[in-house]
């Protein structure tokens, strides 16, 4: 008995080896590039190591065609998932624990704006964001950012409030703590782990988002999906540099799964984006 | 309601004050009375003002002494944005659909027959008719593929081996790379060269000497290239699927699998009978999550496809027609046939999921 459970986990590690290897591939092949000199940049030999040292300096251009993007990237991103984890948890605290007539088919209506394709809203979009003189720089961005976030962040906020027992509220009233005193000192310091989520989630998304920001930035204040898509659509730069850019590019959000994955894995298998 | 209701004349103040005070940043810098060069600290300011504009409200609403007016004053700017940025988009998107917009300047005049853009592209349109072709093909791979492999990992690391943290970690985190530079990087290891010019995964399956797998990958004529964007998009996201189905199993009391093993039931038994129907909501909601995804799906081919026309799908050309061909109208009546065939999916499901709520 023993020995058949032996032999089917080792089965089972070989397919999990095989398939973590797949998934290894392309960041194995993006690394490896990366490092490469140009005249190792081969066809034939795209997956032998670099044999003539290990070369910093695509690094280094790479990040020179990208820096001024990077820091378009981080300006954006910073407070929009800041502002947006703060705004959801307003909106979560409201909807699960201040119920007040058609707050449910109020919290579906703003819900099925997380799905719609944003293809359906752009001609409107740019037309408004021309007009409220928000559009072409980083605030708009920012500003649209947040607000097509709204959904998914009540979403997950409401879901985790909805779970806390009003009793702790009810005798927090009991207290004499009012609206902002029992979100201060009873929900938001039990708030952490969705406020994980909710960062990593709004950080993820905004940083890797296209299609708002190719058409809301002009070409100084692009961010780096932007950038990076028209550096490869360029023809001009070398693949050990196109790659050594795409690896920075991805490097903010890959260091976020890698040091807080784990939170955030936490969090969606308590089932915090279950809708 | 106004039984607590205590007139105090320094709240309303304030109130005023700040109306007065954001009212009038907005209006400064929105007029260009005061002129700001740079943009950005422009609409910043401005943005400012809104908020003190925002909060004097707010501060009026507290005079009620009311929790729940708070409450609904709290949340009232969330409502007006979606409703505005959500709804009236979509009505403004609609109206444009219907008119006959075409070129720099806004033409709202109806089109004749009304329904004229949507009817072109549904019944004679040959590039719409290859982008739902296209859109068919990319979801049922890209949804099949995310669902069996996610629930085969999340099975597999349920069984508590050693290392399953690791796993977990390397299946999660091309979730975390963007459709762009993940398009990048695929399109280098599925180039399509034969010969002496082949590179990427086909030169793996060469020197394994498996030459049969060798691949055309997404330049395969169609509609079999499509197919092959879809490896990508399933790489990034079967690990979130696993991760979904994972929070299924784990939620699954151990109590329920030891009850069937008493029963003698063998594992595979206990899978296909007990767990499983349990695992059917995670199904749908990664349905859910992965079909509008890849319903409009647009940075991962504009990486991978640069602009191959039989790789085409609706939210490129919704794209090119409008903001390279000005043809503003017709990508209108794109946009919302997008939304029509995410909303068919979508509203049953929030429907269904409002229903069970309520019952809880």
């Amino acid at each position: 008995m023993i020995s058949r459970r032996t032999t089917i986990n080792t089965v089972f590690y070989l397919i999990l080896l095989a398939l973590a290897l797949f998934y290894l591939l392309p960041i194995y092949l993006l690394t490896l590039t990366s490092f490469k000199a140009f005249s190792e940049v081969d066809l034939k030999t795209m997956w032998s190591m670099p044999s003539q040292g290990l070369h910093i300096t695509n690094f280094i251009a790479g990040y020179k065609q990208l820096a001024p993007n990077f820091g378009n990237s981080l300006v954006m991103v910073i407070p929009e998932a800041i502002l947006s984890s703060l705004l959801g948890s307003l909106n979560g605290y409201i909807l699960a624990k201040w119920r007040f007539r058609g707050s449910n088919l109020l919290f579906a209506g703003i819900l099925f704006g997380m799905f719609i394709p944003y293809q359906s809203i752009l001609i409107p979009l740019v037309k408004f964001m021309q007009f409220v003189q928000l559009y072409g720089g980083l605030p708009g961005l920012i500003v649209v950012h947040i607000i097509y976030g709204i959904p998914i962040t009540t979403l997950i906020f409401r879901n985790y409030y909805a779970g806390i027992s009003t009793e702790i509220l009810e005798s927090g009233k009991l207290d004499g703590a009012g609206f902002f005193g029992l979100y201060r000192y009873i929900l938001f310091p039990l708030s952490a782990p969705s406020f994980a989520v909710v960062i990593i989630w709004q950080f993820t998304q905004a940083w890797n988002e296209f299609l708002f920001a190719l058409i809301l930035t002009n070409q100084t204040k692009w961010p780096i999906t932007v950038a990076l898509n028209n550096l490869a659509g360029s023809q001009l730069v070398q693949w050990n540099v196109l790659m050594a850019a795409t690896l920075l590019a991805a490097l903010p959000t890959l260091l976020v799964y890698i040091f807080l994955g784990r939170f955030f894995l936490r969090g969606l298998m308590a089932g915090a984006l279950k809708g | 309601m106004f039984r607590n209701f205590e007139f105090s004349p320094s709240r309303l103040v304030t109130a005023l004050v700040m109306l007065v005070l954001g009212g009038a940043t907005v209006f400064l810098i929105f007029s260009k009375t005061i002129p700001i060069p740079e943009k950005d600290i422009a609409s910043l300011i401005m943005l400012v003002g809104a908020l003190i504009f925002y909060a004097g409200i707010v501060v009026i609403f507290s005079l009620f002494e009311n929790e729940t007016v708070m409450a609904i004053s709290l949340i009232l700017p969330s409502i007006v944005a979606v409703a505005i940025f959500v709804y009236g988009f979509i009505g403004w998107s609609v109206r444009t659909s219907m008119s006959q917009w075409k070129g720099l300047n806004p033409d709202y005049t109806p089109a004749e027959p009304l329904l004229k853009n949507y009817i072109t592209l549904l019944t004679h349109d040959p590039r719409f008719a290859v982008d739902v072709r296209n859109t068919a093909v990319f979801t049922m791979l890209f949804i099949t593929g995310c669902i069996v492999i996610g629930l085969g990992l999340a099975i597999l690391l349920d069984q508590r081996l050693k290392g399953e943290t690791i796993f977990r970690g390397i299946f999660l985190f091309p979730m975390s790379i963007s459709f762009i530079a993940s398009g990048v990087v695929w399109g280098w290891l599925m180039n399509p060269a034969t010969g002496n010019r082949i590179t990427g995964i086909n030169l793996i399956f060469q020197s394994l000497g498996l030459d049969f797998l060798i691949s055309r990958w997404h330049t395969t004529p169609p509609p079999l290239g499509m197919a092959f964007t879809a490896i990508p998009a399933i790489w990034q996201l079967s690990g979130f699927t696993m991760a979904l189905y994972l929070g299924g199993l784990r939620s699954i009391s151990d109590d329920l699998r030891e009850a069937a093993r008493v029963d003698g039931a063998s594992e595979f038994q206990i899978y296909r009978y007990i767990i499983m129907p349990l695992l059917q909501p995670v199904t749908l909601s990664a349905m859910i999550v992965l079909g509008h995804m890849s319903l409009k799906i647009f940075d991962l081919i504009v990486a991978i496809g640069n602009q191959d026309q039989r790789l085409d799908v609706p939210g490129i050309y919704m794209w090119n027609t409008t903001f390279r061909g000005n043809n503003y109208a017709q990508g209108a009546a794109i946009g919302i046939l997008m939304l029509i065939s995410v909303a068919v999916l979508v509203i049953p499901y929030l429907i269904y999921s409002m229903r069970t709520e309520a019952e809880l």
